[in-house]
Formats: structure tokens, C-alpha cells, sequence
């Protein structure tokens, strides 16, 4: 499916966010998802199911003042 | 002095200096310079995840522990409210339910200037959603007030613009805000050098937070641990009472006896 992730377009070919998150090669990280704006927390990567066409923010901490 | 603690929403820190984490070479200086200003408090920024990036790519939390440091994370780069209260909810997720912030709403490139509108409406969102807001705003005492009434853990204004390193331009305003606060009073932004840290700490501020000073110093590891000692005599400046000002000359030596 495709989906908008960090701003760029994404082919997607999981199902749920910990299979993005794996896809993405970030699995393990320290990192924030956001799910058309929504917050997806941590313990639900494993059962929120991707949508054609959704918006993911996948962030995590820089340095910063 | 080791009775001499700063509170922030009920947490206690022995250390007044607050340290940024950007604009250093990479995460060794990063970690070696927090380590030698002896911050507790370190601030960070949330940025976008770098797709397609080697897995072993290094992270800043991987050098600055939320283990051993508390972490503050910012609002950095945010021009609105939306933004800033957006900002974060993800930091709260990615720090598992952390809930201290520093927010900063800003008004424009060329002088990072805080737009207070956009600051006070985040500030009550976020303080209604349950976060503990630390707030950088100008230099404004009736502007700080409402921030401290409305909730706010802390009111953080500016000594000069962030990252002039011009230090305390406005002493005077500071003062005002603090003749009045029951909330820690942090100058965040302005200071360049340790003497202005020191300045800051004499007048009465119950901490500094900067992070330039000491990442664009040419040695920020050495930077980082005179500032350490700065803000320490600074506040131990402002315990001690300074001696008053007088116009005219006050011999320290005895007049009588005078051969």
C-alpha cells in the first residue's frame, strides 16, 4: 500500500506500525509514531493497522537548545 | 551549599545550569561536555528519523542517558502553537509518558524571538493536558506572571536573542520578574560567556540554561566546566549578599592609629 512517510511517498508491504517501523530498519530505536497526526503509542505498534494512503510521522531526539 | 537545591515541579536538582545538546562536533564532545558542566537537566530537540539509515547509526539518547539525565525536550523550530503542542505529545511518547517540556513559540528567523500569543495559548494546552511546561518567553514581567498562573513549572526568559551570545542585556527586566515569582526564574538564551552566566546567577535567577556558549566555544569540554563553576559562584554571590554601592571611596584599612 502506499503511504506518506516523513514527508515522502512509501510502498509499504506490511501491516501493522512494528511492521513499518521493521521495514524502516528503525526497529529497536527510541522514536515517536504519529499516525495522521495521531500518536500512536508504543504498545499498540503491534495492532494499529495501516491504512492506503496514511500520513506517518516517525521522529526521535537531536541535539537541540 | 549542598543545601542549595533547585526545584522544578517538584523534582530537585543540585546542579543550576541547564545544557542544550546542538550544534556540537558529534555525540562524544556532546556527552563529554554535559558530563563536565555537571548538568542535570539536558535539553533536545524532535526531528524527523532519518530513513534509510545504516541500523547502526549512533543516537543522541545512546550518549545522553534518560537514565542518568533528566531530558528536556523542546519545542525548537516551532512558529505556532499547533506545532509546539504537537511537538510535544510526541516527546511525551517517545520518553514513555515524560511530561516535563520546554516550550518555546517563535516569532520570526531573524530573531527566534518568542511570539507570546502563540507561547501563552500552547502554554494552556499543554498545562490542561497534563504537562509540566517549561516556558521560554521574553522579558516581559506581566507576560511571566501570567505564565506562572496559568500553571507553568518554570518561566525562562531571555538575557538577549538565542544564540547572540550578547548575555544579560536587560537586568533591570529580569529583576522585575523576579521580585514577583514563585516559580524558578531560568534566563534561557543570551549567554556567551561565563561571566554572563555568573551576572545572571548574581541577580537572583534560580538557573541558566544555554547551549551555544559552550558548543561554539573553540574547547567546549572546557567551556562546559567553567560554566559549572560560574553559575556556582554566581548563586553563591547572590546568597552571600552583595556589599552596597557608594559613590565615594571607603578606606578597608583602619583610619585611627595612622602613623
Amino acid at each position: 500500500m502506499n503511504l506518506t512517510v516523513n514527508g515522502a511517498p512509501h510502498t509499504f508491504n506490511g501491516t501493522t506500525v512494528t511492521d513499518l517501523v521493521a521495514e524502516l530498519n528503525l526497529t529497536g530505536r527510541r522514536l515517536a509514531v504519529e499516525v495522521n497526526r495521531e500518536i500512536v503509542p508504543k504498545s499498540e505498534h503491534d495492532t494499529h493497522t495501516l491504512r492506503e494512503g496514511d500520513t506517518v510521522e516517525v521522529v526521535h531526539a537531536i541535539g537541540g537548545g | 551549599m549542598s543545601e542549595d537545591l533547585l526545584t522544578i515541579a517538584g523534582k530537585t536538582y543540585a546542579s543550576r545550569l541547564l545544557i542544550g545538546t546542538g550544534k556540537y562536533k558529534d555525540f562524544e564532545e556532546t556527552r563529554d561536555a554535559i558530563e563536565a558542566s555537571g548538568a542535570e537537566i539536558v535539553t533536545v530537540a524532535l526531528r524527523r528519523t532519518n530513513l534509510g539509515q545504516n541500523p547502526d547509526e549512533p543516537n543522541l539518547l545512546d550518549f545522553v542517558s534518560p537514565e542518568r539525565y533528566t531530558i528536556l525536550p523542546n519545542t525548537a523550530g516551532c512558529f505556532n502553537a499547533e506545532d509546539a503542542v504537537r511537538t510535544c505529545k510526541l516527546a511525551r511518547e517517545l520518553l514513555d509518558g515524560h511530561s516535563l517540556v520546554k516550550l518555546e513559540v517563535l516569532g520570526d528567523q531573524k530573531t527566534l524571538y518568542p511570539n507570546i500569543a502563540g507561547t501563552v495559548k500552547a502554554a494552556r494546552e499543554l498545562v490542561d493536558d497534563g504537562f509540566q511546561v517549561m516556558v521560554y518567553t521574553n522579558d516581559d514581567p506581566i507576560v511571566a506572571k501570567e505564565l506562572e498562573d496559568m500553571g507553568c513549572v518554570a518561566v525562562m526568559p531571555l538575557g538577549s536573542l538565542i544564540g547572540s551570545g550578547l548575555g544579560i542585556l536587560n537586568p533591570h527586566s529580569l529583576l522585575l520578574i523576579m521580585e514577583q515569582a514563585k516559580v524558578p526564574i531560568i534566563v534561557d538564551a543570551g549567554v556567551g560567556t561565563p561571566s554572563d552566566a555568573t551576572l545572571a546567577m548574581e541577580l537572583g535567577c534560580d538557573g541558566v540554561l544555554l547551549n551555544s556558549a559552550v558548543a561554539h566555544a573553540n574547547k567546549p569540554v572546557l567551556m562546559a566546566g567553567a560554566m559549572k563553576k560560574a553559575i556556582e559562584a554566581g548563586r553563591e554571590g547572590f546568597l552571600a549578599g552583595r556589599m552596597p554601592k557608594r559613590v565615594y571611596a571607603n578606606p578597608s584599612s583602619p583610619g585611627e592609629g595612622l602613623i
